[in-house]
């Protein structure tokens, strides 16, 4: 059963009014600008690393924290709090590691109730706790991390010998640890590896999204024991994957209203043949639309945030519903944005691509709309 | 869906109480089988035999405490805050019949409630909640339908009765006008001013001198909505709502209410024609029974995302009815509110366009072939879902309302 306010209560206000004075201060778009002033030609690496500073200051907020077991030294929230915290990172384009790690240390957490005594995802808390970094590495080259493994090991006693590439790994170049998917000859397990593993090789990625970093992991021999193995293999991965859903979708949320409301407050300054271009109904209409879509997508974040702390029956279902709708609530959004915006919307000087791109991202990380829509259809009408 | 666990570790409180009487309630009081086809929603009753059922079934709720729950007792009502919401809830999840006096409860009594004098209050609102007397609105004109504030029926004053009124005009898609005993009625008082020339008055309609009720046929075929024109008819003046030149204000509670989005919740619950959900599980259900290309429609990966989407709508408006009552997590009081009547209008007209699609060729029967499928209900809620995104200010109109009072934009 739901929990009023989907279980978001007085702590998680706290927390989130926190989140806001820290990103109000230290996310203000001038550091972005300032960061992307050189990235316009696009042959270029983009520049914009997030500070140490920052991820410093998150730590101390216990943006990590919030999802870490009491008994690890966290303080485990509601998920509500935490999507809450996704939303104001989207708002204010944040880079950061926050949501890579988050979805790491809510896997761990899954580990660690399944198997009370994992010491690996003990010892990621461990780590975690000291204001590590750390990042889900499983997609394959084709961004599957449901079939064919990108990295495979050979084993010998208790010895790992990892070989291959994980692809679009989030935060790679900033992490300090990464949970690779590696198929094995007793099938797929969930490695531990630190970024500093002997034989790994990280190769950043250029991407069009100015606000995140991506890159490759090249595995040449890297060797992990079983101490490293976070048990559960892709059952695991299977059901932590609602989380990831669940940050990129607040994302989605927070960085659409953020276009909703530039993109309003433009179109009631703009005149037009004498008259603000916001009365027109072929500019109103859509921003109305876009309203709607990214509200029925916030209230699907919550209530699969509510869904997945309850264990309730439709928490799947949810989560689905929840990055379906926000992805699409996203490419409307953004698409609006830029052209109700006109020539200025379509400049490098105008703050919305900084959003539009963070949007086009995250819409295809971990499968879009179309996927989940495919899994939504298959729940209802296969079962 | 199933109904959710009790948690154990709280104590029950008044409202868990009321839920579980809701629900017993209603599974012991079930009525008898309607003895004549009953409509798809109240504003389609066309006679006398479908009203009387109907009647009977409010009267008997009301009685019973689900009908007006939240509404003062000196007022006919029950006088517990809360209570409305949990009994609609119920009589949604048991499917009994709905609610016929809808244009009384949804528009009329929060109206009646807000703005009427002291003494009209407790003369209006018991009969109009337990549905004894049946009440309609007469707002939209030929020449007035988004632009409401244009209306041009009037008073003037009746020289045999000083200080009171007659009223002329031309009413037009009036629901329920045919069987009504009362009606709200915006009307010009003075043509010097636009909006500030409209008062807001209750009229009886039923044997009243000078009304004339004549019936209009809709698209599907089926009457309901009426055109009602006024001669010479007498109005007190002991029935306005409001001070004169004040009805557009007055009329703003009766659309608030209308569009789902006032502060009164609406007694409004359970299902019309039996056998159709007109949800996304009837949807499901269909393309189950349905096939196309030698397999189930539920194996049509077109079909199965387009029904995953309307399956996201759905529960998003769901949701978003949650979410709009926690403070917390919205940015602006009015912004889910007012979304209500666009969403879920727009969504029920998608859904029988989807219906449709499922039945195929067989889509082409209608309620007279009784080899259609539902019984012909998908063709007929297609056609109805228009009069839903027409009425009560179309989708259009919705937009413009949204964009300007919650986005702020400035005025079309
Ligand atoms: C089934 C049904 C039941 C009804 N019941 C009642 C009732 O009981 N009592 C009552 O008083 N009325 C009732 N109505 C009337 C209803 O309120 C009007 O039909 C409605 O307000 C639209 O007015 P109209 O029909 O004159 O259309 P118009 O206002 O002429 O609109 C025609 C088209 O123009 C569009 N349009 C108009 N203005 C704008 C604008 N500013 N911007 C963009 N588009 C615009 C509209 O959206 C529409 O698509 C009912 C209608 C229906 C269909």
């Amino acid at each position: 059963m739901s929990r009023p306010n989907y279980g978001f209560d007085d702590d998680c206000a706290l927390f989130r009014d926190s989140a806001r004075k820290f990103l109000s201060t230290h996310a203000g778009l001038d550091g972005l600008r300032r960061a992307t002033a050189l990235d316009p030609e696009p042959t270029r690496m983009p520049t914009a690393w997030p500070s140490e500073d920052a991820w410093q200051a998150a730590h101390e907020l216990g943006f990590v924290a919030a999802a870490v077991p009491e008994a690890q030294g966290g303080l485990q929230l509601p998920r509500a709090a935490l999507v809450a915290l996704a939303e104001e990172l989207g708002k204010h384009a944040f880079p950061s590691a926050t949501e890579s790690t988050l979805s790491v240390a809510l896997l761990a957490r899954r580990a660690l109730e399944e198997h009370a005594d994992s010491a690996a995802a003990a010892a990621l808390f461990e780590r975690l706790g000291e204001g590590a970094r750390a990042t889900l590495a499983v997609c394959n080259a084709d961004g599957d991390w449901e079939h064919e493994s990108g990295v495979r090991h050979t084993l010998a006693g208790q010895q790992r010998t990892l070989s291959g590439s994980a692809h679009f790994v989030q935060d790679a170049g900033q992490s300090e640890w990464f949970v690779v998917r590696s198929q094995g000859p007793s099938g797929v397990e969930l490695l531990l590896v630190p970024g500093s593993a002997s034989g790994l090789r990280r190769q950043r990625d250029g991407i069009v999204d100015l606000t995140r970093e991506q890159g490759t992991l090249h595995f040449d021999g890297v060797v992990v024991s079983d101490s490293g193995v976070l048990l559960g293999g892709d059952a695991l991965l299977t059901a932590a994957m609602p989380d990831v859903w669940l940050l990129l979708a607040a994302d989605m949320v927070g960085a659409s209203e953020w276009l909703l409301q530039t993109t309003v407050e433009y179109a009631k300054v703009r005149t037009q043949f004498d008259r603000a271009i916001g009365s027109f109904q072929g500019v109103k209409h859509p921003l109305v639309n876009a309203m709607m879509a990214i509200d029925r997508a916030k209230s699907l974040v919550y209530a699969a945030a509510d869904a997945l702390d309850q264990g309730a029956d439709d928490a799947l279902l949810l989560a689905h519903m929840a990055k379906a709708q926000a992805a699409e609530a996203a490419a409307f959004t953004s698409s609006r944005a830029v052209q109700l915006h006109g020539g200025i919307g379509f400049t490098w000087e105008s703050d919305v691509h900084f959003f539009f791109k963070r949007n086009k991202h995250s819409e295809l990380l971990f499968g879009d709309a179309a996927y989940h829509h495919a899994r939504i259809a298959a729940l209802l009408l296969d079962t | 869906m199933t109904s959710p666990p009790e948690p154990k570790s709280e104590p029950r409180t008044e409202h868990d109480e009321f839920r579980e009487y809701c629900r017993a309630w209603l599974r012991d009081n079930r009525p008898p089988p309607a003895p004549v086809r009953l409509p798809q929603h109240p504003i389609e009753t066309m006679t006398r035999a479908q009203l009387d059922y109907l009647q009977a079934w409010q009267r008997r709720c009301y009685d019973a405490g689900l009908v007006g729950a939240d509404y003062p007792v000196e007022y006919g009502g029950r006088g517990h805050k809360g209570f409305q919401r949990i009994a609609n809830e119920e009589m949604n999840r048991a499917r009994t019949p709905f609610l016929v006096n809808m244009v009384g409860l949804g528009m009329a009594a929060p109206t009646i409630y807000h703005h009427a004098q002291e003494e009209l209050k407790r003369e209006l609102l018991p009969p109009l909640l337990s549905g004894e007397q049946i009440w309609c609105q007469g707002f939209s004109e030929p020449g007035s339908g988004s632009d409401l504030a244009s209306v041009q029926a009037s008073l003037t004053p009746d020289p045999s009765a000083p200080g009171d009124y007659l009223l002329n005009g031309h009413k037009v898609w009036t629901s329920l006008a045919h069987f009504a005993q009362w009606m709200i009625l915006l009307v010009r008082t003075s043509r010097e001013h636009k909006h500030k020339g409209l008062s807001y008055y209750v009229v009886p309609v039923e044997g009243h001198r000078g009304v004339t009720v004549r019936p209009l046929i809709k698209m599907t075929g089926e009457a309901g909505f009426n055109e009602v024109i006024f001669e010479d008819t007498p109005v007190k003046d002991a029935w306005r709502l409001g001070a004169t030149g004040e009805g557009w204000s007055v009329a703003m509670t009766t659309l608030l209410h209308e569009r789902g989005a006032g502060p009164l919740v609406t007694p409004a619950g359970g299902v019309g024609s039996e056998g159709l959900a007109h949800n996304v599980r009837g949807l499901v259900t269909l393309a189950r029974e349905q096939r196309r290309n030698g397999r189930p429609a539920a194996e049509d990966p077109q079909l199965r995302a387009r029904i995953a989407a309307l399956a996201i709508r759905e529960r998003g408006m769901l949701e978003n009815a949650k979410r709009a009552r926690s403070g917390a997590l919205v940015e602006h009081p009015m912004r889910l509110p007012l979304q209500v009547k666009l969403a879920s209008t727009e969504l029920a007209q998608d859904l029988a366009a989807a219906a449709l699609e499922v039945e195929g060729p067989a889509a082409s029967l209608y309620l007279s072939d009784e080899r259609a499928p539902v019984g012909g209900q998908w063709a007929l809620a297609y056609m109805n879902s228009f009069g839903a995104t027409i009425a009560a200010g179309t989708s259009e109109i919705q937009r413009n309302i949204l964009g300007e009072r919650v986005l702020g934009l400035p005025k079309s």
